[in-house]
């Protein structure tokens, strides 16, 4: 088991923190990181809890947790069971998802507005499943084999290939973070081209049936958007985890990261997959659910009070989040809206807070 | 951070005589570009679902005949369309090249002042709260949109010390727009009518756009383009830093705030008369720059000028790419234009925002 040592060998020794070492593998022990872990994780369990408990049919919080715990009656196991819990959980999930996403590209890419909403990764995915809804089997081949894998299928291959298109664009002897944006935000505004048009050409049933999953929405959601997004995150968060230590050199910038032995392109490329990865699987569920890829790294980097958006706190914070903005979504407006539109309207004002207080402590 | 691209000299332009060889080159680019833009208005009266030979056309101009169907069209529709296609596009490009100027990012484009959100915001509230269906109350609405929109913008990004610079009227202005976007599809989220609308208005289109709507927005290009061409030996000053422009006795705020002014203008009432349309304000400075250089005095009028031009090509492309149906000039200029976007993103040594 690893052995927490107060003094590791001199030199690799961060002053008055006790590290966990373990062979070539060592981990700081912070406190402040661990407690927003615990907060976040109970928000989380709050907002989930609450979420289930409101609609249509409310059920007390007591009966929530009774249900969970394997009691109640079967109308309440059948309503907390197959219909709210797969969807709040698939909004947990989602907004984990998203939140390590932009947690690894803002890193990547030293860049807070890089993230993968910005840089056209969802809204490949969006795209793709936009043709889906409006064209449907017509289109020949295309159309067909797309509409015959299932929205989300479609929606994922959609994101990966952007992604690819992207980033194959983005290189010219090596990656920069800063092309990459840009050429995700061009690629960005092209789908979006393809999108209006697609609203245009469709019938109105099929265009707001489109402008929904265009928002993010977690409505109707059950245990099968709940198992691919759950597999992602258990196969690309530990990968992402492992591949977070390379974030700690590259933060130097390129020539620094090569200095301390680094192999700057082929980290970044890992790191990049992953992140393509849960977002597309994330937009794929969910529909591009707005700013949680944006918000909740730079949330968590701020409460952990890390040097960069930090794997485990984003997760937290981003699952935590997206179900918060659910319940608001579903139960706190006159009309229930998709969530994307609350996600949204919290973080749109949260990067104009940014901004004023960049302007602050510019005058200081 | 400046969007000066070094002079190019001509092969056989030999060091003394520099100024000479430029000011030829400017004055050619000037008279191509006229050329170029004589020949897109002709090919935007002939193109279309109906071919009109160019010699009917001339016919048409000249001597206008009320009961040949062939001129009824050119006259009752080609020719308004052209015109708006022409004023627009002029506006779209004098206002890309004052917001380069301006926040001097060679990738700034007046969207990202929030005019095009600001203006499908109000639009959408027009259409839900008052059921305004008529295409000239669009263009109130729009305008009054794109106006608060980039108030706002300006006003947010100037929170900090030092005033608006460029790098925060961006931030403000992507993070006004994404609001007003998720605001926008919460009202058509709620109301189908309401998208019904909305959809065709959201791809900028010189279609079924009749002269009520320039006549109602051409003088606010027209103070607009004024105020442009009058700011730009200050422009000039500002893309040596604000710290030199202030050095050299001119009133930077005052610039600023005159080249928000005329930007809204301009923007706002392209937007108003078409509705969205991407790309032009960002492509047209690039294109000129090659042969005007950094100087506004020429890179302004040249903007406008190729601005039209593009407008109106891109919008015959649109009648012929997809006959006998019809490709929006705001989606054909998104696909030509975000390649061209992403070729300068992959030539140049890109400046950080």
């Amino acid at each position: 088991m690893a052995v927490l040592t107060k003094a590791g060998p001199a030199g690799s020794r961060v002053p008055g923190r006790p590290a966990l070492r373990r062979g070539r593998f060592s981990v700081v022990w912070r406190p402040r990181t661990v407690l927003v872990l615990a907060l976040a994780a109970l928000a989380l369990f709050a907002g989930l809890v609450v979420n289930i408990g409101r609609g249509d049919f409310p059920i007390s919080i007591g009966e929530v947790v009774a249900v969970l715990l394997g009691g109640g009656d079967r109308g309440q196991r059948f309503i907390v069971l197959d219909l709210r819990l797969p969807q709040s959980l698939t909004g947990a999930l989602v907004g984990g998802a998203l939140a390590v996403s932009g947690a690894i590209t803002q890193a990547v890419a030293r860049n807070p507005l890089a993230s993968p909403d910005i840089i056209g990764i969802t809204m490949g995915a969006s795209a793709t499943a936009v043709f889906v809804i409006v064209v449907g089997g017509g289109f020949g081949a295309v159309g067909g084999l797309l509409s015959s894998a299932g929205l989300p299928i479609a929606a994922l291959v959609g994101g990966l290939l952007t992604a690819a298109v992207i980033y194959g664009l983005s290189w010219r002897k090596g990656i920069q973070g800063f092309r990459l944006v840009l050429v995700g935000i061009g690629i960005n505004a092209m789908l979006l081209a393809v999108v209006q048009w697609l609203l245009v050409v469709a019938e109105l049933y099929e265009a707001a049936r489109a402008t929904v999953w265009l928002t993010g929405s977690l409505n109707a959601r059950g245990w099968e958007h709940v198992v691919p997004v759950a597999l992602a995150l258990v196969v690309l968060v530990p990968a992402a985890l492992v591949l977070a230590h390379a974030l700690g050199a590259l933060q130097f910038g390129d020539d620094t990261a090569r200095g301390l032995g680094m192999r700057v392109d082929r980290a970044r490329t890992w790191l990049l997959v992953v992140a393509v990865g849960l977002a597309a699987v994330a937009t794929a569920s969910a529909g591009p659910i707005a700013f949680v890829a944006l918000v909740a790294p730079q949330i968590a980097q701020r409460l952990v009070g890390a040097a960069r958006p930090p794997i485990a706190a984003s997760l937290l914070v981003g699952a935590a989040l997206t179900v918060l903005a659910d319940v608001v979504a579903r139960t706190a407006l006159p009309a229930p809206l998709p969530v994307g539109i609350v996600t949204a309207v919290i973080g749109a004002p949260y990067l104009l807070y940014l901004l004023a207080r960049h302007g602050r402590e510019a005058r200081t | 951070m400046s969007t000066v691209m070094p002079v190019p000299v001509t092969a056989t332009g030999r060091p003394p005589a520099p100024r000479r060889s430029l000011r030829s080159r400017r004055l050619a680019g000037l008279v191509l570009l006229l050329a170029a833009l004589v020949g897109a208005a002709l090919l935007s009266v002939a193109v279309g679902a109906k071919p009109i030979p160019l010699d009917v056309v001339w016919d048409a101009l000249v001597r206008p005949d009320p009961a040949l169907e062939d001129h009824i069209v050119v006259g009752a529709l080609r020719i308004p369309r052209t015109v708006l296609g022409l004023v627009a596009g002029a506006a779209l490009g004098l206002a890309g090249a004052l917001i380069q100027g301006h926040t001097r990012n060679p990738l700034a484009d007046p969207g990202l002042l929030g005019v095009n959100a600001g203006a499908a915001f109000l639009v959408v509230v027009g259409i839900y709260v008052f059921g305004v269906t008529d295409p000239l109350g669009y263009v109130w609405l729009a305008f009054a949109g794109a106006a608060a929109a980039s108030v706002a913008v300006f006003v947010l990004g100037s929170v900090g010390r030092a005033g608006a610079t460029p790098v925060t009227l961006a931030l403000a202005g992507s993070a006004v727009s994404a609001l007003l976007a998720a605001l926008t599809s919460a009202v058509v989220l709620i109301d189908v009518a309401t998208l019904d609308a909305y959809r065709f208005w959201a791809v900028g289109s010189l279609a079924g756009r009749d002269g009520a709507v320039l006549t109602n927005v051409v003088w606010f290009l027209v103070a607009g383009a004024l105020i442009a061409l009058a700011s730009a030996p200050a422009l000039n000053a500002l893309s040596l830093g604000d710290d030199v422009a202030r050095s050299l006795g001119h009133s930077v705020r005052r610039t600023r705030v005159l080249g928000i002014v005329a930007i809204t203008l301009l923007a706002g009432g392209a937007t108003a008369a078409c509705g969205p349309i991407a790309f032009v304000g960002l492509v047209v400075p690039h294109i000129v720059r090659t042969f005007t250089g950094p100087d506004y005095r020429w890179l302004l009028p040249a903007s406008a000028l190729s601005g039209a031009v593009l407008l109106l090509v891109g919008d015959v492309l649109g009648r012929v790419l997809v006959r006998p149906g019809e490709l929006q000039v705001g989606i054909v200029l998104a696909l030509v234009g975000a390649p061209f976007f992403i070729y300068l993103v992959r030539r140049r040594k890109m400046v950080h925002i």
